[in-house]
């Protein structure tokens, strides 16, 4: 599978004319078995795609809400082994919803490229974005994830020229993850239009869906993605629903499914 | 002085193309940033063939930083460890107070150059965060300081600098509050406003083109050094020792002697509590392995599943759980030699040179001149070693001052 389960999922929302609902949580936060709930809650309420956060002491890229995640992930104790044995958990019941690892480059580095390969594919796993890999520094990665059948997809951002651009989509696979702001996770709202024209742009020169995220917040904006691009990629605010459930009595995943619920039906719903 | 040649190149001429020094370096960054690190690295091999660019950064450097700085006989150090003559490369007499200003100067050059028009940077003990401050405010440009919250509390002195000269300082709460935490919300600042912010790193680390281009601009005390020797002795010293945190200002008094095979380089790392103690140090090439972090691959304090530890040293400037990517090359090729002091050994150091040289070194410098009496002794009477005096220790007295206490009290 791999590769051809994420564009096996694309095509049938293609024929279906919806956009993908593309969600991320923390693996391990606040513990792995919650992270289990959540997955097969994601799946169940209208996720397409899943990534699934690996966490890093030192997250650069992200907002307060991910790092905060990615601490209580690893003040939890949570060790990358375990990632990838709750990925096999989920396809165990889950075999047709893409599952995306994302995180940063010395877990991988320390892994070796190949183990880290093999276990993605061993487990799961159909695709890798490593945010501090670019593609000057990702030809090891990218070859080891090849040998494996396991898509490198790449981050492309408002600085991407158009020499640039040539440069990103070179090698990638599956789809392409458009960040819309520059700047760290679940801070800025995107403005839809200027994500248009950028969306058509590297859709031309990927020939991949092309995914949008980084500051996506509401129901509408999530819908206003949709109508765009191939599909709406929300983080910070499951991730934050997560967070304000830690306190309550109630199952910590009450309050994620339903926000990813509500937002995986805006999307659906976008193009009607 | 003949300082006004293009940047110096060695026999290994590193980095190469891709920023690597052997298997180390690169430019490990979120897409976001990449234009602009490649946009600098453009920028940077413009000047550094520019004749008039370091024609302005020398001028500068005499004038404002107060260069060149003397290289100094330690007579009474050299008497108490009797062995070879103990050199001074006095970085603590520049213009606030450590070599960092070197660095700042030349990248303020560029980023004017650049049309840049804010200004961020990281600091540990706050030297390079003065610095970085003092740059920018003689050239008019506001500046943006990260500092982990426990360096805030360690080193008030130079908060207070920074404030004074015009800096806004963000205390930065995550992880232990050091260097390495500041780094990164300098980082997170840096992917958030690309559009008109320079980042000044501070240190020879970090990703292409800065481990190069800081190297170069603190090279003027190797140059300096190697000159100076020749004026006072007639010859190359046998040795050249320094502390190393990211390790500015020990390239910068490395850089230069590489290709003379006859001279020794000792780099000395924080070994805080003992580099037995799990994550109770700073020595990333003795107790660390490589990896990616801050966008270069190097040593790295890490545990077994590749998450960073914070390290530990009583020295801000060295409590960082990486080092640049040039001196892990040299560790890995084995032309530098890299051994270790902890904090009790800086300490004591610290106190010594005080009383014997009328001299406060920084508990950074201090990390060096607790090595020097074994290396001075094994290169034995006749023979020269300098030592990179990097900065002057009155930031430190506080944090020496409860250490010292703290000592006293437990006898």
């Amino acid at each position: 599978m791999t590769v051809a389960r994420i564009d096996a999922r694309f095509a049938k929302l293609k024929a279906e004319n919806k956009a993908a609902f593309v969600s991320y949580i923390m693996a391990g936060d606040p513990d792995l078995e919650t992270s289990f709930n959540v997955l097969k809650g994601l799946s169940e309420t209208g996720s397409d795609i899943i990534e699934l956060g690996f966490p890093f002491s030192d997250p650069m890229a992200e907002g307060p809400i991910i790092q905060l995640a990615a601490e209580r992930s690893l003040k939890a104790g949570t060790k990358i082994a375990q990632v990838f044995a709750l990925a096999s958990r989920f396809r165990e019941i889950d075999a047709d919803t893409p599952l995306i690892l994302m995180g940063y480059m010395n877990p991988v580095e320390n892994m070796g490229y190949p183990a880290f390969a093999k276990a993605c594919a061993d487990h799961g796993i159909d695709g890798v974005i490593v945010v501090d890999c670019p593609p000057e520094e990702a030809d090891g990665l990218t070859d080891a994830l090849d040998a494996a059948d396991v898509a490198l997809i790449r981050l492309i951002t408002p600085t991407s020229d158009e020499k640039r651009l040539k440069t990103l989509v070179k090698r990638t696979k599956g789809f392409v993850y458009y960040v819309s702001v520059a700047g760290v996770t679940g801070v800025k709202e995107a403005d839809a239009q200027s994500i248009a024209g950028a969306v058509k742009r590297v859709q031309d020169a990927a020939q991949l869906p092309v995914v949008v995220g980084f500051g996506i917040k509401t129901p509408e904006r999530a819908a206003e993605v949709a109508r765009i691009a191939d599909g709406a990629v929300v983080g910070s605010v499951l991730v934050d629903a997560l967070a304000k459930s830690l306190p309550g009595n109630s199952p910590i995943e009450t309050k994620v499914l339903e926000t990813a619920g509500i937002l995986a039906q805006a999307v659906h719903n976008a193009r009607n | 002085m003949s300082t006004e040649t293009p940047v110096q190149t060695n026999r290994y001429n590193l980095p190469d193309a891709k920023g690597r020094f052997g298997d180390f370096g690169g430019l490990y960054v979120p897409e976001t940033l990449m234009p602009l690190v490649l946009e600098l690295g453009e920028a940077w091999e413009v000047a550094k063939n520019d004749e008039a660019f370091w024609a302005e950064y020398h001028s500068l450097l005499k004038h404002f930083v107060g260069r060149p700085s003397p290289l100094y006989f330690a007579e009474r150090l050299t008497d108490y460890y009797g062995g070879a003559k103990i050199y001074f490369k006095r970085e603590e007499l520049n213009h606030t107070g450590a070599h960092k200003i070197n660095n700042c100067i030349g990248q303020i050059l560029l980023a004017k150059r650049m049309g840049r028009t804010r200004i961020i940077a990281e600091t540990g003990a706050g030297q390079h965060g003065v610095a970085s401050a003092t740059v920018c405010a003689k050239f008019d440009l506001p500046c943006t300081v990260y500092m982990g919250a426990l360096d805030v509390e360690r080193q008030k002195p130079n908060v207070f600098r920074m404030n004074l000269l015009g800096t806004t300082v963000v205390p930065v709460t995550n992880g232990n509050g050091t260097l390495k935490d500041a780094m990164n919300e300098a980082l997170r600042d840096w992917v958030t406003n690309v559009h008109d912010t320079y980042y000044m790193i501070g240190t020879a680390a970090g990703m292409h083109p800065y481990p190069e281009m800081v190297r170069d601009f603190q090279t003027v005390i190797g140059k300096e050094t190697k000159q100076q020797i020749l004026e006072l002795e007639g010859r190359l010293p046998d040795a050249v020792i320094a502390a190393v945190g990211g390790g500015s200002n020990a390239i910068g008094l490395f850089h230069p002697f590489i290709d003379d095979e006859s001279v020794r380089i000792v780099g000395v790392e924080a070994a805080g509590h003992g580099l037995d103690v799990y994550n109770g140090h700073a020595a990333s090439l003795n107790g660390g392995r490589p990896g990616v972090l801050h966008g270069n691959r190097t040593y790295l304090l890490q545990d077994d599943d590749g998450q960073i530890l914070e390290g530990h040293s009583i020295s801000a400037g060295l409590d960082y759980p990486g080092i640049g990517p040039e001196h892990a090359h040299l560790f890995a090729t084995g032309r530098a030699k890299y051994v270790y002091t902890t904090d009790k050994e800086a300490l004591d150091a610290f106190q010594l040179t005080s009383k014997l040289e009328g001299i406060i070194p920084a508990l950074e410098s201090s990390h060096a001149i607790a090595r020097v009496g074994e290396l001075a002794q094994d290169v034995g009477k006749g023979g020269i070693v300098v030592l990179n005096l990097s900065g002057r220790g009155d930031k430190d007295i506080f944090t020496v001052a409860s250490a010292i206490g703290q000592t006293m009290s437990g006898m």
